[in-house]
């Protein structure tokens, strides 16, 4: 089977604001998928698309090989989903919801599985969900969906609200699934999170997915930082496709863009190199430069009329 | 004051050195803000529920001879006391405060346990007081603002009512003792409501609370009333309902009596305040007890899910209905005594129908308004399924196995099957409470069973109306589901009074149910209603699976 997920053009508007702005997606069956955007990008839409809660508006969606809206009960059985918000029946215990919520997909938890996870997580399921904190909340439906034998796994910005020590068992555990062959869609907008976790991303802003990708290839469209001791200082922000240069006499810390690394490579050797690292960008650094052309772009429209 | 409505304690509360009242004012234009709808809506429906019935019947019974008969039922048929309290005297006044002081002292009421849980334990449930209560509010703040809104409701509710009544041509005395009357019951339950909300954990079950003191109420005065001389008529004096009528609007007004609900609101408030500062955040009276660890092998889909959530308020209101129902029922035997000994009242009791028909009638009047507060548990327990999508909990649930009829038929099932058991409650308890006290239990129960049931399709459809509303018009569901409900108390309670066209009365479907014990039943009238119900919650859930859910 091919993917696991697969959208183009998907389009959903809500009144006059348009949530989805022909987005496309796909995630490969066995890959972990980080789905990344800020706040308000049309991330939890895309999802509840997927699960067949909302209806889109135009585009091709195809989940697991069926349509999410029409075979949602059958498709269903076969997934796993946990909420970005999770709001749990007060009136239940922890416990309770997770069998509940095994029983709901249409098969029932394995006990051993249930056991080990809740102690992973450290949560006690005999509360009633009134008592329980968000980060306690988050993970009944994470463990829900862990214990569970479903072929996809959605998570919707799935640590939130979880402390650091819980934060790193959840990648423990996504890891864990990956080995196993199962596939996940992550979407999140902690960057370190699908930086750790993620085969390939799909970034998302206003409703279209801007770049889409593994790291290895998102990393080869941008630039790499170079941070230098030289011999004697070298011009090298003369060069075009170099960024961000810093001279402090011969320290030089710049970003240079993959397609004249080479050029400046040559450049910094000829002066004569004391030290050097090279490292790839960040995922952080990569989704900064996105919000910041974009806020640059509103510069310009602004700017524009101006002679 | 200014003549525009201004609360009182709004702007009087901001301390500059912050006290334990600072920020109660900013609170309370918040509360405004938010039921800048909500709030104008009630006071319009009892405002004018009052009113509009007044004109009606100044209009209607303009001379002695015009109110003769309605006077006579009104000092002796048992049912009409039951439902409405007694006559004092036979003015167009009377009358008036008769019909309507009891009813919209219960809607003053009504408004004010909506208003207080929303803005106290509502609020603090959602964990909207935590974020308030981090900025510079002080301790009392919330409660000092819910008391202040829910009050200046009931003042401007007042005034209004005070500044109408006399326009349509009521003495000015007895409109201002019948507006104060109405007034001072919604204060009396702000104070019930407000110590009910530091009592439960939950919003829902501290409405339910204060919801069920109402009931007792109008219990105790019902009994009281219906029961005659003989009876425990002193039952009257006991709570809020009765003091409505003990004010005697119209009658040579007894004014210390608002004493009485003044005294109450104030007791409340200050336990309220007392029960507030020794508490926790979001605690109750009651600490949560762990529960299992894991579910019950019988929780495994939907519909057990459905019963699972539903199971305590319906538990809650079959308890209410079956003392309701019996002690009502009971009240029925000082009926039967009533007219063997006045020969006046006998007289009156023949021309109506003689002591059997009088009896049945004020049965079949217990049964409809069983069938009535029946639809409305039926309306609040559909109307769960919009609770439930927006505070977002259908989600995992349709997110899961579960198909989008599946989820909202469950609903739909407890509600319709809690609606029949309340009835079956009702009928069970009247017979017994009736048939006990007269001898004759078994075949009573049966007869009044049957009674019961005989309600259930016209429930069903103000059901139906709700679950429909539910699936198309999420949005506007609540406000059409309880219409339903109020537009079935205004034509089946108030109608006839009003000398109402048939067309009018015919929207209801109590009007098609049949009046039992003593009328007949229309099989073909019960088929239509069950078929028209069951439609209505068919279309609910055919729209449900086409729209967006959240």
């Amino acid at each position: 089977m091919g993917n696991a997920i697969e959208a183009t053009g998907l389009v959903k508007r809500f009144g006059k604001t348009t949530a989805l702005d022909g987005l496309d997606l796909t995630v490969r069956t066995g890959e972990v998928h980080a789905f990344l955007g800020p706040n308000g990008a049309g991330k939890t839409t895309t999802i509840r698309i997927l699960l067949g809660l909302l209806r889109k508006d135009a585009g091709k969606v195809a989940l697991l090989g069926g349509d999410p809206w029409r075979d949602a009960t059958a498709l269903h059985g076969r997934l796993a989903y946990v909420p970005g918000d999770v709001t749990l029946w007060p009136s239940l215990t922890g416990g309770e919801i997770i069998d509940l919520l095994a029983r709901l997909r249409g098969d029932g938890v394995e006990l051993a599985r249930r056991k080990e996870l809740i102690e992973r997580f450290d949560l006690d399921p005999s509360k009633k969900a009134r008592a329980y904190s968000k980060g306690n909340r988050q993970k009944v439906a994470l463990i829900a969906a862990l214990a569970s034998d479903a072929e996809l796994l959605i998570f919707d910005e799935p640590t939130a609200g979880l402390d650091p020590l819980m934060e790193a068992a959840f990648r423990d555990c996504v890891n864990s699934e990956r080995r196993g062959g199962r596939t996940v869609l992550l979407s999140s907008h902690i960057l370190a999170e699908a930086e750790a976790l993620a085969d390939r991303v799909t970034i998302i802003r206003a409703g279209r997915a801007v770049e889409t990708g593994t790291l290895a290839e998102m990393r080869h469209l941008t630039r790499t930082t170079l941070d230098a001791e030289l011999a004697e200082p070298v011009a090298i922000d003369a060069v075009p496709g170099v960024h961000d240069a810093v001279i402090e006499g011969s320290r030089l810390r710049c970003e240079v863009d993959n397609a004249v690394l080479n050029e400046v490579l040559r450049r910094l050797t000829a002066a004569g190199v004391r030290t050097l690292t090279c490292r790839p960008p960040t995922l952080e650094e990569l989704f900064l430069r996105h919000y910041a052309d974009q806020s640059q772009d509103a510069e310009r429209v602004r700017v524009t009329p101006a002679p | 004051m200014t003549t525009t409505p201004v609360l009182p304690t709004a702007g009087a509360a901001v301390q500059p050195r912050g006290g334990p009242l600072t920020g109660a004012g900013a609170l309370a234009k918040l509360a405004l803000r938010r039921d800048r709808i909500m709030l104008p809506a009630w006071l319009y429906v009892v405002i004018i529920g009052v009113s509009s019935n007044a004109y009606a019947f100044v209009k209607l019974y303009q001379t002695t001879s015009d109110r003769a008969a309605l006077v006579a039922s009104g000092e002796s048929n048992p049912a009409l006391l039951f439902l409405y309290g007694r006559l004092n005297g036979d003015s167009v006044g009377s009358l008036t405060a008769w019909r309507y002081g009891v009813w919209g002292a219960l809607f003053a009421a009504l408004m004010s346990v909506f208003l207080v849980v929303r803005h106290t334990r509502g609020d603090e449930e959602a964990g909207r007081l935590e974020l308030i209560g981090s900025a510079r509010v002080g301790r009392q703040a919330p409660l000092v603002s819910a008391i202040a809104v829910a009050a200046g409701a009931n003042v401007v509710l007042t005034a209004v009512l005070c500044l109408v009544l006399p326009l349509l041509g009521l003495p000015v005395a007895g409109s201002a003792a019948l507006s104060l009357a109405i007034g001072t019951c919604g204060l009396a339950f702000t104070g019930v409501s407000v110590t009910a909300a530091q009592l439960t954990a939950g919003a829902r079950s501290a409405r339910g609370l204060a919801i069920g003191v109402l009931g007792v109420a109008f219990l105790a005065r019902a009994v009281g009333d219906a029961a005659g001389a003989n009876g425990p008529s002193w039952l009257t004096w006991v709570l809020p309902l009765g003091w409505t009528e003990m004010v005697r609007p119209f009658a040579g007004e007894r004014w210390w009596v608002l004493a009485l609900p003044l005294a109450l609101f104030a007791a409340g408030s200050w336990l309220a305040f007392a029960l507030a500062a020794r508490r926790d955040h979001g605690a109750g009276l009651f600490p949560d007890r762990p529960g299992r660890p894991g579910a019950p092998a019988a929780l495994r889909g939907p519909f057990a899910l459905a019963v699972r959530l539903q199971w305590g308020s319906l538990a809650g209101w079959a308890a209410g209905f079956a003392v309701t129902w019996a002690v009502s029922g009971a009240a029925g035997k000082g009926i039967a005594q009533l007219v063997g000994t006045s020969g006046a009242l006998k007289e009156e009791f023949t021309r109506l129908g003689g002591q059997s028909a009088i009896v049945n009638a004020y049965l079949s009047a217990l049964m409809l308004l069983a069938g009535i507060v029946a639809a409305a548990y039926g309306v609040s327990a559909v109307l769960r399924l919009h609770a439930e999508e927006t505070a977002g909990r259908a989600d995992p649930v349709l997110a899961g196995s579960v198909g989008r009829v599946r989820w909202g038929l469950s609903h739909v099932l407890v509600a319709v099957g809690g609606t029949a058991v309340l009835l079956v409650v009702a009928g069970v308890a009247t017979g017994l409470g009736y048939g006990l006290s007269v001898a004759g239990a078994g075949g009573e129960t049966a007869r009044m069973l049957g009674a019961a049931i005989a309600q259930l399709p016209a429930a069903l459809v103000i059901v139906g109306v709700a679950a429909l509303a539910a699936g198309a018009l999420p949005d506007a569901c609540v406000a059409v589901g309880w219409t339903a409900v109020g537009l079935a108390v205004l034509l089946n309670i108030f109608g006839q009074a009003l000398q109402l066209s048939h067309w009018v009365l015919d929207v209801s479907p109590f009007t098609h149910a049949p009046r039992l014990p003593g009328g007949t039943a229309d099989v073909a009238a019960l088929a239509w209603l069950c078929v028209i119900g069951v439609a209505l919650c068919a279309l609910g859930l055919a729209a449900l699976r086409r729209r967006d859910i959240g």
